[in-house]
Protein backbone atom coordinates (compact mmCIF):
# COMPACT_ATOMS: atom_id res chain seq x y z
CA UNK A 1 0.00 0.00 0.00
CA UNK A 2 1.52 3.23 -1.09
CA UNK A 3 -0.35 5.68 0.15
CA UNK A 4 -0.85 5.29 4.52
CA UNK A 5 -4.10 5.82 5.32
CA UNK A 6 -4.66 6.38 9.09
CA UNK A 7 -8.40 5.09 10.42
CA UNK A 8 -9.22 6.52 13.52
CA UNK A 9 -10.92 4.15 15.83
CA UNK A 10 -14.29 6.00 16.81
CA UNK A 11 -17.13 4.82 18.90
CA UNK A 12 -20.04 2.44 17.59
CA UNK A 13 -22.69 5.40 17.85
CA UNK A 14 -20.84 7.83 15.87
CA UNK A 15 -19.31 5.48 12.82
CA UNK A 16 -23.41 4.46 12.85
CA UNK A 17 -24.70 5.30 9.27
CA UNK A 18 -28.13 4.68 10.43
CA UNK A 19 -29.06 6.74 13.29
CA UNK A 20 -27.00 9.70 11.49
CA UNK A 21 -29.25 9.49 8.77
CA UNK A 22 -32.61 9.76 11.26
CA UNK A 23 -31.18 12.14 13.17
CA UNK A 24 -30.49 14.11 9.95
CA UNK A 25 -33.96 13.43 8.49
CA UNK A 26 -35.98 14.64 11.54
CA UNK A 27 -33.37 17.67 11.52
CA UNK A 28 -33.91 18.71 8.02
CA UNK A 29 -37.76 18.01 8.81
CA UNK A 30 -37.64 20.67 11.66
CA UNK A 31 -36.10 23.29 9.04
CA UNK A 32 -39.11 23.09 6.83
CA UNK A 33 -41.52 24.81 9.38
CA UNK A 34 -38.51 27.16 10.44
CA UNK A 35 -38.27 30.96 9.36
CA UNK A 36 -36.98 31.76 6.60
CA UNK A 37 -34.27 33.88 5.99
CA UNK A 38 -35.10 35.33 2.73
CA UNK A 39 -35.73 38.33 1.70
CA UNK A 40 -37.75 39.25 -1.52
CA UNK A 41 -35.79 41.97 -2.56
CA UNK A 42 -37.81 44.51 -4.96
CA UNK A 43 -40.93 44.14 -2.24
CA UNK A 44 -38.53 43.93 0.67
CA UNK A 45 -35.61 46.15 1.08
CA UNK A 46 -35.13 45.92 4.70
CA UNK A 47 -36.30 43.88 7.48
CA UNK A 48 -35.36 43.52 11.32
CA UNK A 49 -32.53 41.67 10.32
CA UNK A 50 -31.16 43.56 7.84
CA UNK A 51 -30.76 47.27 6.67
CA UNK A 52 -28.52 48.75 4.93
CA UNK A 53 -25.68 50.10 6.62
CA UNK A 54 -25.67 54.24 7.09
CA UNK A 55 -21.81 54.00 6.11
CA UNK A 56 -22.78 52.03 2.77
CA UNK A 57 -21.01 53.88 0.24
CA UNK A 58 -22.98 54.15 -3.05
CA UNK A 59 -23.30 56.31 -6.15
CA UNK A 60 -22.75 60.33 -5.63
CA UNK A 61 -24.73 62.82 -4.36
CA UNK A 62 -23.83 66.53 -4.45
CA UNK A 63 -25.53 69.25 -1.84
CA UNK A 64 -26.65 71.82 -3.29
CA UNK A 65 -27.25 75.61 -1.24
CA UNK A 66 -30.62 77.45 -0.53
CA UNK A 67 -30.24 79.11 -3.68
CA UNK A 68 -30.43 75.24 -5.49
CA UNK A 69 -26.77 75.59 -6.75
CA UNK A 70 -23.78 73.03 -5.78
CA UNK A 71 -21.80 73.69 -3.04
CA UNK A 72 -18.80 73.01 -5.09
CA UNK A 73 -16.40 75.66 -4.53
CA UNK A 74 -14.14 74.20 -7.47
CA UNK A 75 -11.11 74.28 -4.80
CA UNK A 76 -9.72 70.53 -6.90
CA UNK A 77 -9.16 68.76 -3.77
CA UNK A 78 -11.45 65.47 -4.65
CA UNK A 79 -10.27 65.07 -8.20
CA UNK A 80 -6.71 65.20 -6.36
CA UNK A 81 -7.57 62.83 -4.23
CA UNK A 82 -9.64 60.42 -6.17
CA UNK A 83 -7.28 57.28 -6.35
CA UNK A 84 -9.61 55.81 -9.47
CA UNK A 85 -9.08 60.01 -11.24
CA UNK A 86 -12.55 59.78 -12.38
CA UNK A 87 -14.04 62.87 -11.75
CA UNK A 88 -13.30 65.56 -14.26
CA UNK A 89 -13.08 68.99 -12.80
CA UNK A 90 -12.82 71.95 -14.56
CA UNK A 91 -13.48 75.17 -12.83
CA UNK A 92 -14.83 78.52 -13.55
CA UNK A 93 -15.03 82.25 -11.37
CA UNK A 94 -17.98 84.58 -11.59
CA UNK A 95 -17.46 88.55 -11.55
CA UNK A 96 -17.49 87.95 -7.71
CA UNK A 97 -15.08 86.27 -7.49
CA UNK A 98 -16.76 82.97 -6.52
CA UNK A 99 -15.15 80.03 -7.88
CA UNK A 100 -17.84 77.15 -9.31
CA UNK A 101 -17.57 74.47 -11.28
CA UNK A 102 -17.92 74.66 -15.08
CA UNK A 103 -17.89 70.73 -15.68
CA UNK A 104 -18.28 68.53 -12.70
CA UNK A 105 -18.55 64.65 -13.69
CA UNK A 106 -18.44 61.56 -11.91
CA UNK A 107 -17.21 58.43 -14.16
CA UNK A 108 -18.83 55.95 -11.59
CA UNK A 109 -17.88 53.05 -13.77
CA UNK A 110 -14.51 53.96 -12.78
CA UNK A 111 -15.01 54.85 -9.25
CA UNK A 112 -13.97 52.85 -6.81
CA UNK A 113 -16.56 53.98 -3.80
CA UNK A 114 -13.23 54.59 -1.60
CA UNK A 115 -15.51 58.08 0.02
CA UNK A 116 -12.07 59.66 -0.33
CA UNK A 117 -13.98 62.79 -2.29
CA UNK A 118 -16.51 62.85 0.56
CA UNK A 119 -13.70 62.99 3.25
CA UNK A 120 -11.77 65.79 1.91
CA UNK A 121 -14.16 68.03 0.76
CA UNK A 122 -13.83 71.41 2.54
CA UNK A 123 -17.65 72.19 1.46
CA UNK A 124 -18.82 69.10 2.45
CA UNK A 125 -20.57 69.45 -0.94
CA UNK A 126 -19.86 66.08 -2.78
CA UNK A 127 -21.37 62.82 -0.91
CA UNK A 128 -21.22 58.97 -1.56
CA UNK A 129 -24.93 57.85 -1.45
CA UNK A 130 -26.24 55.32 0.44
CA UNK A 131 -28.22 53.91 -2.58
CA UNK A 132 -27.10 50.56 -5.08
CA UNK A 133 -29.86 50.33 -7.61
CA UNK A 134 -28.41 52.19 -10.47
CA UNK A 135 -29.20 50.23 -13.59
CA UNK A 136 -29.19 51.95 -17.03
CA UNK A 137 -30.07 50.70 -20.73
CA UNK A 138 -26.55 52.25 -21.86
CA UNK A 139 -22.80 52.76 -20.61
CA UNK A 140 -22.71 56.62 -20.88
CA UNK A 141 -25.56 57.14 -18.46
CA UNK A 142 -22.85 56.01 -16.06
CA UNK A 143 -20.85 59.66 -16.45
CA UNK A 144 -22.28 61.28 -13.62
CA UNK A 145 -22.94 65.28 -14.35
CA UNK A 146 -23.22 68.05 -11.94
CA UNK A 147 -27.08 68.37 -13.07
CA UNK A 148 -27.46 65.10 -12.13
CA UNK A 149 -25.64 65.13 -8.91
CA UNK A 150 -27.35 67.25 -7.80
CA UNK A 151 -30.66 65.86 -8.82
CA UNK A 152 -30.29 62.95 -6.63
CA UNK A 153 -32.39 62.54 -3.58
CA UNK A 154 -30.76 59.64 -1.69
CA UNK A 155 -29.30 60.16 1.97
CA UNK A 156 -25.96 60.15 1.99
CA UNK A 157 -23.23 57.92 3.85
CA UNK A 158 -21.98 58.67 7.16
CA UNK A 159 -18.54 57.86 6.57
CA UNK A 160 -16.52 56.03 9.21
CA UNK A 161 -15.08 58.76 11.80
CA UNK A 162 -11.49 57.48 13.96
CA UNK A 163 -12.80 59.38 16.58
CA UNK A 164 -15.91 57.68 16.67
CA UNK A 165 -15.35 54.21 15.73
CA UNK A 166 -18.90 52.92 16.90
CA UNK A 167 -20.53 55.57 14.95
CA UNK A 168 -22.15 57.13 18.12
CA UNK B 1 -65.28 -1.70 -37.25
CA UNK B 2 -67.92 -3.10 -34.25
CA UNK B 3 -69.18 -0.49 -31.60
CA UNK B 4 -67.80 -2.11 -28.95
CA UNK B 5 -64.32 -1.75 -30.19
CA UNK B 6 -65.14 1.74 -31.29
CA UNK B 7 -65.39 2.72 -27.91
CA UNK B 8 -62.79 0.58 -26.75
CA UNK B 9 -60.38 2.29 -28.84
CA UNK B 10 -61.71 5.64 -28.17
CA UNK B 11 -60.95 5.08 -23.83
CA UNK B 12 -57.62 3.81 -24.58
CA UNK B 13 -56.73 6.99 -26.51
CA UNK B 14 -58.58 9.11 -23.58
CA UNK B 15 -56.52 7.55 -20.89
CA UNK B 16 -53.32 7.59 -22.47
CA UNK B 17 -54.17 11.45 -23.46
CA UNK B 18 -54.98 12.12 -20.20
CA UNK B 19 -52.62 10.58 -17.83
CA UNK B 20 -49.87 11.76 -19.41
CA UNK B 21 -50.75 14.94 -19.66
CA UNK B 22 -51.40 14.47 -16.15
CA UNK B 23 -47.76 12.78 -16.12
CA UNK B 24 -46.39 15.31 -17.01
CA UNK B 25 -47.81 18.07 -14.99
CA UNK B 26 -47.09 16.10 -12.23
CA UNK B 27 -43.48 16.01 -13.47
CA UNK B 28 -43.58 19.61 -13.54
CA UNK B 29 -45.31 20.01 -10.47
CA UNK B 30 -42.47 17.74 -8.96
CA UNK B 31 -39.57 19.73 -10.32
CA UNK B 32 -41.74 23.10 -8.59
CA UNK B 33 -42.06 20.63 -5.44
CA UNK B 34 -38.14 19.54 -5.41
CA UNK B 35 -37.20 23.46 -5.49
CA UNK B 36 -39.58 24.75 -2.89
CA UNK B 37 -38.78 21.98 -0.44
CA UNK B 38 -35.08 22.02 -1.01
CA UNK B 39 -35.82 26.20 -0.10
CA UNK B 40 -37.43 25.30 2.88
CA UNK B 41 -35.17 22.96 4.17
CA UNK B 42 -32.56 25.36 3.73
CA UNK B 43 -34.62 27.92 5.09
CA UNK B 44 -35.10 29.43 1.98
CA UNK B 45 -38.50 30.24 -0.05
CA UNK B 46 -37.19 28.83 -3.21
CA UNK B 47 -38.80 30.04 -6.52
CA UNK B 48 -42.10 31.86 -5.98
CA UNK B 49 -42.22 34.39 -8.60
CA UNK B 50 -43.56 32.50 -11.57
CA UNK B 51 -47.32 31.88 -11.14
CA UNK B 52 -49.23 31.72 -7.66
CA UNK B 53 -46.47 30.15 -5.51
CA UNK B 54 -44.07 29.74 -8.18
CA UNK B 55 -45.67 26.53 -9.76
CA UNK B 56 -45.23 28.09 -13.11
CA UNK B 57 -41.53 28.07 -12.79
CA UNK B 58 -41.00 24.79 -14.72
CA UNK B 59 -42.99 26.35 -17.63
CA UNK B 60 -40.51 29.56 -17.54
CA UNK B 61 -37.64 27.21 -17.62
CA UNK B 62 -38.83 25.10 -20.20
CA UNK B 63 -39.46 27.83 -22.44
CA UNK B 64 -35.85 29.35 -21.67
CA UNK B 65 -34.33 26.02 -22.07
CA UNK B 66 -36.01 25.74 -25.56
CA UNK B 67 -34.97 29.17 -26.62
CA UNK B 68 -31.12 28.26 -25.67
CA UNK B 69 -28.66 27.40 -28.42
CA UNK B 70 -27.81 23.78 -28.81
CA UNK B 71 -24.08 22.99 -28.78
CA UNK B 72 -23.16 19.07 -29.54
CA UNK B 73 -19.64 18.46 -28.94
CA UNK B 74 -17.31 17.64 -31.54
CA UNK B 75 -15.89 14.36 -30.69
CA UNK B 76 -19.76 13.67 -29.92
CA UNK B 77 -21.48 10.64 -31.79
CA UNK B 78 -24.04 12.52 -33.35
CA UNK B 79 -26.56 9.67 -33.35
CA UNK B 80 -26.42 8.69 -29.78
CA UNK B 81 -26.18 11.77 -28.74
CA UNK B 82 -29.57 12.93 -30.11
CA UNK B 83 -30.72 9.56 -28.81
CA UNK B 84 -29.87 9.31 -25.57
CA UNK B 85 -32.17 11.88 -23.86
CA UNK B 86 -34.82 10.43 -25.69
CA UNK B 87 -34.45 6.94 -24.83
CA UNK B 88 -34.11 8.04 -20.89
CA UNK B 89 -37.22 9.92 -21.02
CA UNK B 90 -39.28 7.30 -22.34
CA UNK B 91 -38.90 4.21 -20.29
CA UNK B 92 -39.91 6.03 -17.58
CA UNK B 93 -43.15 7.35 -19.16
CA UNK B 94 -44.16 3.76 -20.48
CA UNK B 95 -43.53 2.32 -17.21
CA UNK B 96 -46.44 4.17 -15.95
CA UNK B 97 -48.76 2.88 -19.12
CA UNK B 98 -49.42 -0.43 -16.53
CA UNK B 99 -49.32 1.30 -13.21
CA UNK B 100 -53.04 1.26 -11.84
CA UNK B 101 -54.50 4.47 -10.65
CA UNK B 102 -58.02 4.38 -9.46
CA UNK B 103 -60.77 1.84 -8.50
CA UNK B 104 -62.62 1.27 -12.13
CA UNK B 105 -65.02 3.67 -13.14
CA UNK B 106 -68.40 2.95 -14.20
CA UNK B 107 -69.76 4.06 -18.02
CA UNK B 108 -72.00 2.92 -19.79
CA UNK B 109 -72.62 4.24 -23.29
CA UNK B 110 -74.85 3.57 -26.28
CA UNK B 111 -74.64 5.59 -29.08
CA UNK B 112 -72.90 8.33 -31.02
CA UNK B 113 -71.46 11.33 -29.69
CA UNK B 114 -72.74 14.80 -29.88
CA UNK B 115 -70.76 16.59 -32.29
CA UNK B 116 -68.70 19.22 -30.48
CA UNK B 117 -66.38 16.34 -29.77
CA UNK B 118 -65.33 16.57 -33.10
CA UNK B 119 -63.96 12.68 -33.18
CA UNK B 120 -67.76 11.79 -32.39
CA UNK B 121 -69.85 11.98 -35.51
CA UNK B 122 -66.52 10.45 -37.33
CA UNK B 123 -66.32 7.35 -35.15
CA UNK B 124 -70.23 6.76 -35.15
CA UNK B 125 -72.31 4.34 -33.22
CA UNK B 126 -70.15 3.46 -30.05
CA UNK B 127 -70.78 1.51 -27.06
CA UNK B 128 -68.95 1.38 -24.02
CA UNK B 129 -70.03 -1.18 -21.42
CA UNK B 130 -68.29 -0.20 -18.08
CA UNK B 131 -66.55 -0.25 -15.52
CA UNK B 132 -63.22 0.92 -16.90
CA UNK B 133 -60.14 0.00 -15.17
CA UNK B 134 -58.09 2.64 -14.42
CA UNK B 135 -54.53 1.71 -15.80
CA UNK B 136 -54.04 2.33 -19.51
CA UNK B 137 -52.93 -1.31 -19.75
CA UNK B 138 -53.84 -3.99 -17.46
CA UNK B 139 -51.50 -6.77 -19.20
CA UNK B 140 -51.44 -9.83 -17.87
CA UNK B 141 -47.41 -9.33 -16.90
CA UNK B 142 -46.94 -6.08 -15.45
CA UNK B 143 -44.79 -6.51 -12.86
CA UNK B 144 -42.29 -8.04 -15.32
CA UNK B 145 -43.09 -5.53 -18.03
CA UNK B 146 -42.07 -2.93 -15.33
CA UNK B 147 -38.70 -4.90 -14.76
CA UNK B 148 -37.66 -5.27 -18.09
CA UNK B 149 -38.65 -1.23 -19.14
CA UNK B 150 -36.76 0.06 -16.10
CA UNK B 151 -34.07 -1.45 -16.94
CA UNK B 152 -33.90 0.37 -20.43
CA UNK B 153 -33.24 2.91 -18.25
CA UNK B 154 -29.63 2.81 -17.85
CA UNK B 155 -29.02 2.73 -21.45
CA UNK B 156 -30.17 6.11 -22.01
CA UNK B 157 -27.37 7.37 -19.32
CA UNK B 158 -25.23 4.73 -20.82
CA UNK B 159 -24.96 6.02 -24.50
CA UNK B 160 -25.19 9.53 -23.26
CA UNK B 161 -21.92 9.18 -21.45
CA UNK B 162 -20.16 7.51 -24.31
CA UNK B 163 -21.60 10.00 -27.65
CA UNK B 164 -20.82 12.90 -25.47
CA UNK B 165 -16.90 12.36 -26.35
CA UNK B 166 -15.73 13.73 -22.78
CA UNK B 167 -14.33 12.05 -19.69
CA UNK B 168 -16.42 13.33 -17.34
CA UNK B 169 -19.62 12.27 -19.02
CA UNK B 170 -18.29 8.66 -20.04
CA UNK B 171 -17.28 8.48 -16.30
CA UNK B 172 -20.39 9.02 -15.64
CA UNK B 173 -22.36 6.59 -17.80
CA UNK B 174 -19.79 4.19 -16.74
CA UNK B 175 -20.52 4.17 -13.17
CA UNK B 176 -24.23 4.52 -13.50
CA UNK B 177 -23.94 1.02 -15.78
CA UNK B 178 -22.14 -0.42 -12.36
CA UNK B 179 -24.70 1.39 -10.18
CA UNK B 180 -27.56 0.50 -11.78
CA UNK B 181 -27.02 -3.27 -12.92
CA UNK B 182 -25.82 -4.21 -9.52
CA UNK B 183 -29.39 -2.51 -7.80
CA UNK B 184 -31.41 -3.74 -10.30
CA UNK B 185 -31.60 -7.20 -9.14
CA UNK B 186 -31.80 -6.16 -5.78
CA UNK B 187 -34.74 -4.18 -6.96
CA UNK B 188 -35.67 -7.57 -8.73
CA UNK B 189 -35.03 -9.43 -5.68
CA UNK B 190 -37.98 -7.17 -3.30
CA UNK B 191 -40.66 -7.44 -6.40
CA UNK B 192 -39.92 -11.48 -6.00
CA UNK B 193 -41.37 -11.45 -2.22
CA UNK B 194 -44.65 -9.47 -3.71
CA UNK B 195 -45.56 -12.39 -6.26
CA UNK B 196 -44.97 -14.76 -4.45
CA UNK B 197 -47.78 -12.98 -1.44
CA UNK B 198 -49.60 -12.22 -4.48
CA UNK B 199 -49.18 -15.37 -7.00
CA UNK B 200 -49.59 -12.97 -9.97
CA UNK B 201 -47.86 -10.27 -11.83
CA UNK B 202 -50.70 -8.25 -12.79
CA UNK B 203 -50.62 -5.16 -10.88
CA UNK B 204 -54.53 -5.17 -10.60
CA UNK B 205 -54.22 -8.19 -9.08
CA UNK B 206 -51.58 -7.12 -6.66
CA UNK B 207 -53.63 -4.49 -5.33
CA UNK B 208 -56.22 -6.67 -5.02
CA UNK B 209 -54.56 -9.03 -2.52
CA UNK B 210 -53.82 -6.06 -0.61
CA UNK B 211 -57.18 -5.22 -0.23
CA UNK B 212 -57.99 -8.43 1.08
CA UNK B 213 -55.47 -9.04 3.41
CA UNK B 214 -53.34 -6.46 4.70
CA UNK B 215 -50.82 -3.77 2.82
CA UNK B 216 -47.49 -5.90 1.47
CA UNK B 217 -45.70 -2.85 3.90
CA UNK B 218 -46.54 -5.18 6.72
CA UNK B 219 -46.38 -8.61 4.95
CA UNK B 220 -43.36 -7.36 3.51
CA UNK B 221 -41.51 -4.38 5.34
CA UNK B 222 -37.59 -5.81 5.04
CA UNK B 223 -38.66 -6.12 1.15
CA UNK B 224 -40.30 -2.80 1.13
CA UNK B 225 -36.98 -1.63 2.76
CA UNK B 226 -34.72 -3.17 0.17
CA UNK B 227 -37.22 -1.85 -2.63
CA UNK B 228 -36.91 1.62 -1.21
CA UNK B 229 -33.06 1.48 -1.26
CA UNK B 230 -32.92 -0.28 -4.97
CA UNK B 231 -35.68 2.50 -5.90
CA UNK B 232 -33.02 5.43 -4.94
CA UNK B 233 -30.00 4.21 -6.63
CA UNK B 234 -32.40 3.03 -10.05
CA UNK B 235 -33.29 6.69 -10.60
CA UNK B 236 -29.95 8.19 -9.41
CA UNK B 237 -31.34 10.45 -7.10
CA UNK B 238 -29.10 11.42 -3.94
CA UNK B 239 -27.81 9.46 -1.51
CA UNK B 240 -26.97 7.77 -5.24
CA UNK B 241 -26.42 10.10 -7.42
CA UNK B 242 -23.00 9.09 -8.17
CA UNK B 243 -23.37 9.49 -11.97
CA UNK B 244 -23.95 12.72 -11.83
CA UNK B 245 -21.88 13.03 -8.98
CA UNK B 246 -21.34 17.40 -9.57
CA UNK B 247 -18.16 17.26 -7.20
CA UNK B 248 -15.83 15.10 -9.35
CA UNK B 249 -17.96 14.62 -12.44
CA UNK B 250 -19.65 18.15 -13.28
CA UNK B 251 -23.12 16.52 -13.71
CA UNK B 252 -21.61 13.50 -15.00
CA UNK B 253 -23.80 11.88 -18.36
CA UNK B 254 -25.12 15.16 -19.29
CA UNK B 255 -22.03 17.75 -18.75
CA UNK B 256 -22.24 17.76 -22.72
CA UNK B 257 -25.75 18.40 -23.18
CA UNK B 258 -27.56 21.78 -23.41
CA UNK B 259 -30.97 23.09 -24.31
CA UNK B 260 -34.18 21.24 -24.16
CA UNK B 261 -32.04 18.19 -24.25
CA UNK B 262 -30.66 18.51 -20.99
CA UNK B 263 -34.00 19.24 -19.92
CA UNK B 264 -35.11 16.02 -21.41
CA UNK B 265 -32.60 14.45 -18.75
CA UNK B 266 -34.07 16.56 -15.91
CA UNK B 267 -37.65 15.48 -16.79
CA UNK B 268 -36.39 12.08 -17.42
CA UNK B 269 -34.91 12.67 -13.74
CA UNK B 270 -38.53 13.57 -12.20
CA UNK B 271 -40.57 10.70 -14.44
CA UNK B 272 -38.89 8.41 -13.08
CA UNK B 273 -38.92 9.66 -9.26
CA UNK B 274 -43.06 9.57 -9.76
CA UNK B 275 -42.93 6.46 -10.96
CA UNK B 276 -40.96 4.58 -8.66
CA UNK B 277 -42.98 6.37 -5.79
CA UNK B 278 -46.17 4.99 -7.99
CA UNK B 279 -44.74 1.34 -8.01
CA UNK B 280 -43.86 1.79 -4.19
CA UNK B 281 -47.56 2.53 -3.29
CA UNK B 282 -48.74 0.03 -5.56
CA UNK B 283 -46.79 -2.69 -4.58
CA UNK B 284 -46.34 -2.10 -0.91
CA UNK B 285 -49.17 0.50 -0.28
CA UNK B 286 -51.89 -0.88 -1.32
CA UNK B 287 -52.59 0.79 -4.75
CA UNK B 288 -55.59 3.00 -4.60
CA UNK B 289 -57.49 1.16 -1.67
CA UNK B 290 -58.22 3.63 1.12
CA UNK B 291 -57.73 1.92 4.46
CA UNK B 292 -59.36 1.13 6.96
CA UNK B 293 -62.60 0.43 5.06
CA UNK B 294 -63.85 -1.69 2.51
CA UNK B 295 -66.06 0.95 0.88
CA UNK B 296 -63.98 1.51 -2.17
CA UNK B 297 -63.96 -2.10 -2.74
CA UNK B 298 -68.22 -2.47 -3.39
CA UNK B 299 -69.91 -1.42 -6.42
CA UNK B 300 -67.97 0.91 -8.82
CA UNK B 301 -69.36 4.45 -8.54
CA UNK B 302 -68.28 7.59 -9.48
CA UNK B 303 -67.11 8.97 -6.10
CA UNK B 304 -65.38 5.55 -5.59
CA UNK B 305 -63.29 6.38 -8.68
CA UNK B 306 -62.66 9.87 -7.72
CA UNK B 307 -61.45 9.67 -3.73
CA UNK B 308 -59.69 6.33 -4.87
CA UNK B 309 -57.45 8.42 -7.48
CA UNK B 310 -56.98 11.01 -4.76
CA UNK B 311 -55.60 8.67 -2.41
CA UNK B 312 -53.61 7.16 -5.01
CA UNK B 313 -51.89 10.32 -5.70
CA UNK B 314 -51.52 11.60 -1.98
CA UNK B 315 -49.44 7.91 -1.86
CA UNK B 316 -47.05 9.03 -4.64
CA UNK B 317 -47.24 12.02 -3.58
CA UNK B 318 -45.59 10.86 -0.26
CA UNK B 319 -42.67 8.98 -1.96
CA UNK B 320 -42.04 11.97 -4.00
CA UNK B 321 -41.65 13.98 -1.08
CA UNK B 322 -39.54 11.39 0.82
CA UNK B 323 -37.39 11.20 -2.35
CA UNK B 324 -36.83 14.70 -1.96
CA UNK B 325 -36.21 15.38 2.17
CA UNK B 326 -33.76 12.32 1.43
CA UNK B 327 -31.89 14.17 -1.34
CA UNK B 328 -31.76 17.23 0.96
CA UNK B 329 -30.31 15.44 3.87
CA UNK B 330 -27.75 12.33 3.01
CA UNK B 331 -24.56 13.10 1.33
CA UNK B 332 -23.38 11.15 -1.63
CA UNK B 333 -22.04 7.55 -1.28
CA UNK B 334 -18.53 6.92 -1.96
CA UNK B 335 -18.36 4.36 -5.28
CA UNK B 336 -16.76 1.56 -3.57
CA UNK B 337 -19.40 1.91 -0.68
CA UNK B 338 -22.50 2.04 -3.41
CA UNK B 339 -21.00 -1.07 -4.52
CA UNK B 340 -20.21 -2.75 -0.92
CA UNK B 341 -23.57 -1.95 -0.39
CA UNK B 342 -25.30 -3.04 -2.91
CA UNK B 343 -23.02 -6.30 -3.30
CA UNK B 344 -22.19 -7.27 -0.22
CA UNK B 345 -25.63 -6.37 1.59
CA UNK B 346 -28.94 -5.93 -0.83
CA UNK B 347 -28.27 -8.71 -2.36
CA UNK B 348 -27.46 -11.83 -0.09
CA UNK B 349 -29.84 -9.92 2.24
CA UNK B 350 -32.59 -9.90 -0.88
CA UNK B 351 -31.91 -13.89 -1.65
CA UNK B 352 -31.89 -14.66 2.13
CA UNK B 353 -35.12 -12.81 2.27
CA UNK B 354 -36.82 -14.35 -0.81
CA UNK B 355 -36.25 -18.25 0.91
CA UNK B 356 -37.44 -17.19 4.44
CA UNK B 357 -40.45 -15.83 3.22
CA UNK B 358 -41.00 -18.44 0.59
CA UNK B 359 -40.77 -21.00 3.50
CA UNK B 360 -42.82 -19.06 6.00
CA UNK B 361 -45.47 -18.91 3.08
CA UNK B 362 -44.85 -22.43 2.68
CA UNK B 363 -44.99 -23.07 6.23
CA UNK B 364 -48.47 -21.00 6.45
CA UNK B 365 -49.93 -23.02 3.89
CA UNK B 366 -49.09 -26.47 5.34
CA UNK B 367 -50.54 -25.32 8.21
CA UNK B 368 -53.72 -24.34 6.93
CA UNK B 369 -53.94 -20.71 7.64
CA UNK B 370 -56.77 -18.72 5.62
CA UNK B 371 -54.70 -15.52 3.16
CA UNK B 372 -56.12 -12.67 5.32
CA UNK B 373 -55.27 -10.40 7.54
CA UNK B 374 -54.33 -13.19 9.80
CA UNK B 375 -52.01 -14.51 7.41
CA UNK B 376 -50.58 -10.96 6.86
CA UNK B 377 -50.02 -10.08 10.32
CA UNK B 378 -47.72 -13.38 10.99
CA UNK B 379 -45.26 -12.91 8.14
CA UNK B 380 -45.50 -9.14 9.75
CA UNK B 381 -44.56 -10.54 13.15
CA UNK B 382 -41.57 -12.27 11.11
CA UNK B 383 -40.99 -9.11 9.05
CA UNK B 384 -40.55 -7.09 12.33
CA UNK B 385 -37.63 -9.61 13.28
CA UNK B 386 -35.81 -9.68 10.09
CA UNK B 387 -35.52 -5.88 9.83
CA UNK B 388 -34.50 -5.47 13.77
CA UNK B 389 -31.48 -8.03 12.62
CA UNK B 390 -30.93 -6.05 9.28
CA UNK B 391 -30.97 -2.73 11.04
CA UNK B 392 -28.61 -4.23 13.44
CA UNK B 393 -26.28 -5.23 11.04
CA UNK B 394 -26.20 -2.46 9.40
CA UNK B 395 -25.94 -0.18 11.66
CA UNK B 396 -22.79 -1.40 12.71
CA UNK B 397 -21.09 1.19 10.76
CA UNK B 398 -19.41 -0.93 8.70
CA UNK B 399 -20.80 1.36 5.56
CA UNK B 400 -18.78 4.28 6.48
CA UNK B 401 -15.48 2.38 6.51
CA UNK B 402 -14.35 1.68 2.94
CA UNK B 403 -11.51 0.69 0.95
CA UNK B 404 -9.18 2.49 3.02
CA UNK B 405 -10.01 0.37 6.61
CA UNK B 406 -9.70 -2.59 4.71
CA UNK B 407 -6.37 -1.88 3.34
CA UNK B 408 -5.17 -0.66 6.34
CA UNK B 409 -5.79 -4.09 7.88
CA UNK B 410 -3.80 -5.38 5.78
CA UNK B 411 -0.93 -3.44 6.48
CA UNK B 412 -0.79 -4.07 9.96
S1 LIG C 1 -15.48 57.60 -4.10
FE1 LIG C 1 -13.28 57.46 -4.35
S2 LIG C 1 -13.03 56.73 -6.42
FE2 LIG C 1 -15.12 57.39 -6.27
S3 LIG C 1 -15.07 59.50 -7.02
FE3 LIG C 1 -14.82 59.58 -4.80
S4 LIG C 1 -12.62 59.62 -4.49
FE4 LIG C 1 -12.98 58.91 -6.58
S1 LIG D 1 -13.63 68.78 -2.95
FE1 LIG D 1 -15.73 69.52 -2.78
S2 LIG D 1 -15.56 71.72 -3.19
FE2 LIG D 1 -13.67 70.78 -3.86
S3 LIG D 1 -13.96 70.39 -6.01
FE3 LIG D 1 -14.53 68.53 -4.96
S4 LIG D 1 -16.70 68.76 -4.62
FE4 LIG D 1 -15.96 70.76 -5.16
Amino acid sequence: MAIGVKVVKRPEREVSYLRATLQGMALTFSHLFRRKVTMEYPEEKSTPEWTISPRWRGTHRMLTDEQGRAKCVACGLCPQICPANCIKLVPGEDEEGHRYPLIYEIDEFRCIFCGYCQEVCPEEAIHVGVHYENSEFERGRFVYDLERLCAQTHPVSTLWDPSDPKGE
Amino acid sequence: MSPELKGYLLLAALKIIVVFTAYNLGVMLVIWAERRISGFIQDRLGPNRVGPEGLLQSVADGLKNILKEETIPGEADRVLFFLAPVLSFIPALILYAVIPFGAPLPIEFDGVLPWWTIVGPLLGHITIHGPVPMVIADIPIGLLFILAISSLGVYGIVLAGWSSGSKYSLLGGVRSSAQMISYEIALGMAVISVFLLAGNVTLSEVIAVQQESVWFVLALTLGFILFVIAAFAETNRLPFDLPEAEAELITGYHTEYSSMKFSMFFIAEYSNVITMSALMATLFFGGWDIPFTTWDEGEPSVAKWAATVVMFALKTGFFVFTYIWVRWTLPRFRFDQLMQLGWKVMLPVALGYIVLIATVVWLLDRAGVERGVGYGLILFAVNLALVAVFLWGLDRGRLLIGASRQRARVVS
